[in-house]
Order: C-alpha cells, then structure tokens, then sequence
C-alpha cells in the first residue's frame, strides 16, 4: 500500500531542517490540514532532533500511506545508538538525559495519530509515527 | 551558517525570524542579542516569529532563555505574530513558554514595551505616577 517514500540522513543540525521541509511537502500534498500540518511537521523536527543528538545519526523516511479510507504519512525515525532503557521514563513529560525540556518525545507522541517504538539496548531505536487526514 | 539580523529602532531591538532556523542559528541569535543588548543599552526586544511555520522545543526553549537574559539585562522581551496553528500546536506540545510575554503583532508589542517600561519607571518615582492618569484615554 505504500507508494513514494522518500529517505534522509540524518547527520547534522541542517538535516533536521531538510526533514521538516520534506514533510511539509508531502504534508501539502496529502491535504493535511494546517493545524495538522504543523503538529506533524512540529512532531517530525523534534523525532529528527532525537535521532541526531541521542541515536548519534540515523535515517529518516517519509510515505504517503492509504489504508482505503484515508490518506497519510508515516515517518520512520532510524538509529543505531544506545537505545532507550527505560522507555516508559523517556516518554513522561520533563523526563530529559540530554539537558532538553524532555518534551520531544512525549510531546510528538500528542501530536500525531499512532506512534510506534522499538528500541533494544545496545542496538538502536525505531519510531513510526502516522497523521491521517480527517 | 545563516545569521538572523537584530536591528535597532529607538529604544527596541527588533527580531525578524525569517528562515528556518538550525539550532546553531537560535544558539547564536541568543549570543548576538545578549550582547547587543548591552551595546545599545536597550530596554525592549520584539521578537517576531511570523513567518515561522511551527515552533518545536528547541526554539522554544531558545525564546524562554533568551527571555530570561534579557531580563537579566534589564531588557523585556517580547515574543510577537505567533500563528494560530503554531499557538495550539505549541500548547499541545507541552510548551506554554512561561515567563514570556506575547503581542499579536510587532506595533502592539512595541506598546506593551512601552507601557512596561512607563510603569517600572512610575514605580522607582512616586510623584511621577501621581500625573499619570488611572485610565488611560482610548
């Protein structure tokens, strides 16, 4: 059901900018809502952050979705870095170990539809995030 | 690296944000603007945020601080010409950037300034604020 994903490195501070700008796009061109719009480009950039300052690095990738009903856009946030050990802890509001507000993840958590993560020790994180159209 | 320009007008010194900042761009812009501040002698900051499509917590966090120095500095800050969906966005978030105070737009922000810095001056002179009138005439 997925048709044209697109995929960004993350490596740097401008990286960041690059996903918010893409997402906006294909937000645009699924009919997002502006509200919507920004809470997931608002929710992306914050995702994209983490990946840089906690994975160290990673990908991300972007797809319009259908599921038959409704259109959409699911965002794939990939690291190889340390993993999340305590995940119900990372998601409490204020929770931080990086010096932030400790609203990225929790907060983009509020901000889209279905919010997935996978994270192992050692091994790295995975957050699927969708937003559908309404 | 991009800079964001700071220019002084009067007593104020005015912030357009018009790019997409990185966060070394917001990092920077606090630098610039605490040591303007002191430059100038400023009393007020507008920053305007119009033309920013969305506001995450990490430019969040940079306004609140930059707030807070500023204070320090003996300047106000105001953060002005927030958009609607940036405003509920934020507040879904988890952000309601305490300790900053907002106008709608740059002249209503210009007001506030001056009306902060009338009454901080009302208060160190009694007699002074004995002339001013209760209520202002609209």
């Amino acid at each position: 059901m997925n048709h044209r994903s697109e995929r960004i490195e993350v490596a740097s501070d401008q990286d960041v900018v690059r996903v918010r700008q893409l997402v906006r796009t294909v937000a645009v061109a699924v009919k997002l809502s502006l509200v919507d719009q920004t809470k997931l480009v608002t929710a992306a950039s914050e995702l994209a952050r983490n990946t840089l300052v906690y994975g160290g690095g990673g990908s991300v990738e972007i797809s319009r979705v259908d599921n038959g009903r409704r259109q959409g856009i699911r965002i794939v946030f990939a690291d190889r870095g340390p993993g999340i050990a305590d995940l119900e802890l990372a998601l409490t509001d204020g929770y931080t170990t990086g010096g932030g507000l400790g609203l990225g993840l929790s907060g983009a958590r509020r901000l889209v539809d279905e919010f997935d993560i996978e994270t192992a020790v050692g091994q790295g994180t995975s957050i699927t995030v969708t937003k559908w159209c309404r | 690296m991009d800079r964001v320009p700071i220019l002084k007008i009067g007593d104020i010194l005015l912030v357009s944000i018009q790019i997409d900042m990185e966060d070394q761009v917001a990092l920077q812009l606090q630098e610039d603007l605490a040591e303007r501040i002191v430059a100038t002698g400023s009393h007020g900051v507008i920053i305007d945020i119009s033309a920013l499509d969305i506001v995450d917590s990490f430019v969040g966090r940079t306004l609140a601080t930059i707030a807070s120095i500023s204070r320090v500095l003996d300047a106000e800050t105001v953060v002005v010409g927030m958009r609607p969906a940036v405003a509920i966005t934020l507040v879904e978030l988890g952000l309601s950037l305490p300790g900053i105070r907002t106008a709608l737009n740059v002249e209503l922000g210009m007001e506030l300034l001056a009306r902060t810095r009338t009454e901080a001056e009302g208060d160190s002179d009694p007699e002074e604020e004995a002339e001013t009138p209760a209520v202002p005439a609209s």
